[in-house]
């Protein structure tokens, strides 16, 4: 008896689930398909046609796939996320977002400074190895995220530069300008400490930091050009 | 008629008069200086601008108050992010202490996150770790008593003490600019407190972290100042989630 209640139950779901996709390809053959900049550059501007915005040059996204990524960011984070932290920052295409914003995508962190030349550019390379060691399917649903620790003087032009001398200028890789107090209190979420040591110098711990695309911290590497096989494994094991 | 405009004008310029020189309640004024810290940017002088800096630790009345008004610094509802299992562990509930718990004893068991955004909400900040240590190397009558031994004997007797936490504000001395209780109650947090490198830069990955006392000490400018080498590798072994038994903090205010 027990099995034949479960057994229609069952039924009831599998049909329902069929009904709501047959709703869906109805809906969408009766209203045409629109699109939009994740961002919203310009507002609400919509676009018959795919294609990437003429602003940030991110790729346009359905309405309708906005519509289900709004709902989960709707859902409640977790109290150890780091998409509790309300700090502004902005990016090397000089928009402001804030931290979850970047919620949905595995995030591989790192805080440097342009003017660094003796551990950035090696923590910068660790990050491009392990970018290179991850399957190409899973790299749209991970952003690599460079933390300035010196917002004075790394403004979002700055960081555009530096981004395109390293061949990272696209969507995949975010940098990122805070104010010194939100720098401060990122640096203490990763456990990254630092210190100004001169005008154009500081001394800093080398800690590159894997979030979940919930923002919950999954796993950490310290020190330079270290076996980054654990910290591929975490990022793979994040995306879903 | 002329007595009371006289007397309106006094009034006025006593009122002006007391609001440029106005001083935020319970706060000392500090003037600045340049000074050398234990660790500086290669010992050079650290310059401190003029500020005001609590008179007295935040105390747990000070702090319950806060948490009454900020429901998300409350014991139940701070989230893992922002202090882990300790936060306020002497405290029965959200809004009572544990029986042995005095109001008027410096809160401690907040984690720096709690600590930041109370002095925040008060339009202060928390003191930079070289703000700090200049009002603290005054004693009663110097501003700068770092060479006196007596000074020092005092703070390195204090770390010997037991439980000074559960003593009351203003239990100990004060000091040149008025301000108690920077030795001798609670170690206190600071802005910068991750500033403080103990393992140095992993130049050389295979360097060993567990020396850090040795180079740190090669970094310090007064190796006499064993009771501030202490205190920097406290602020070196912390995490901004902590909250321990024997640390509270105070604000400051830009002037």
């Amino acid at each position: 008896m027990n099995k034949l209640v479960i057994l229609l139950v069952f039924f009831a779901l599998a049909a329902c689930k069929s009904d709501s996709k047959a709703d869906k390809t109805s809906q969408k053959s009766t209203t045409g398909t629109t699109y939009v900049c994740p961002m919203h550059c310009e507002g609400e501007k919509t676009y018959t046609e795919t294609g990437s915005c003429p602003i940030c040059k991110m790729d346009l996204v359905r309405i309708a796939e906005l519509d289900t990524k709004e709902k989960n960011e709707n859902e409640e984070i977790s109290g150890s996320s780091i998409f509790n932290l309300t700090s502004k920052w902005k990016t090397q295409n000089d928009k402001t977002i804030q931290l979850k914003d970047l919620r949905g995508q595995t995030l591989v962190m790192v805080m440097i400074y342009t003017s660094c030349d003796a551990a950035c550019p090696r923590l910068v390379a660790d990050m491009r190895n392990i970018e290179n060691k991850l399957p190409k399917s899973i790299l749209p649903k991970v952003d690599f995220v460079f933390v300035s620790i010196d917002p004075e003087t790394d403004t979002p032009e700055k960081l555009k530069q530096f981004a395109k001398d390293n061949l990272m200028d696209d969507n995949r890789h975010i940098f990122l300008q805070g104010s010194m107090d939100g720098v401060r209190e990122f640096a203490n979420v990763l456990s990254v400490k630092y210190s100004k040591i001169s005008p154009i110098d500081f001394s800093h711990s080398n800690i590159i930091s894997v979030f979940s695309p919930n923002g919950e911290l999954v796993h950490q590497q310290e020190g330079l050009g270290v076996d980054y096989d654990n910290t591929v494994r975490a990022v793979k094991n994040t995306v879903k | 008629m002329k007595r009371i405009l006289r007397l309106v004008f006094l009034s006025v310029v006593f009122i002006s008069f007391t609001n440029l020189t106005a001083q935020p309640r319970d706060m000392a004024e500090i003037k600045g200086d340049a000074y050398i810290p234990l660790y500086g940017k290669d010992s050079a002088l650290i310059k401190v601008s003029d500020f005001y800096m609590d008179v007295y630790p935040v105390t747990n009345a000070d702090y319950l108050k806060f948490v009454n008004n900020h429901e998300k610094w409350r014991k139940s509802k701070v989230i893992a992010l922002f202090a882990d299992q300790s936060y306020l562990a002497n405290w029965q509930d959200d809004s009572t202490f544990k029986p042995d718990v005095r109001p008027d004893s410096p809160v401690t068991y907040v984690s720096w996150y709690a600590a930041k955004a109370y002095c925040e909400d008060k339009g202060k900040r928390l003191p930079t770790i070289d703000e700090w240590e200049y009002v603290a190397m005054a004693d009663k009558k110097v501003k700068d008593a770092r060479s006196i031994k007596a000074y020092t004997d005092y703070i390195l007797s204090w770390y010997e003490k037991p439980k000074t936490y559960n003593n009351t504000v203003g239990s100990t001395f004060k000091n040149y600019w008025g301000v108690y209780d920077l030795h001798g109650l609670v170690w206190e947090w600071t802005s910068d407190f991750n500033a403080i490198i103990m393992g140095g830069e992993s130049r050389n990955p295979t360097s060993d972290n567990n020396l850090f006392c040795g180079s740190s000490a090669i970094g310090a400018s007064d190796k006499m100042n064993y009771a501030a080498f202490i205190r920097y590798a406290l602020r070196g072994s912390l995490k901004a989630k902590m909250a321990l038994k024997n640390l509270g903090f105070r604000c400051v205010k830009d002037k």
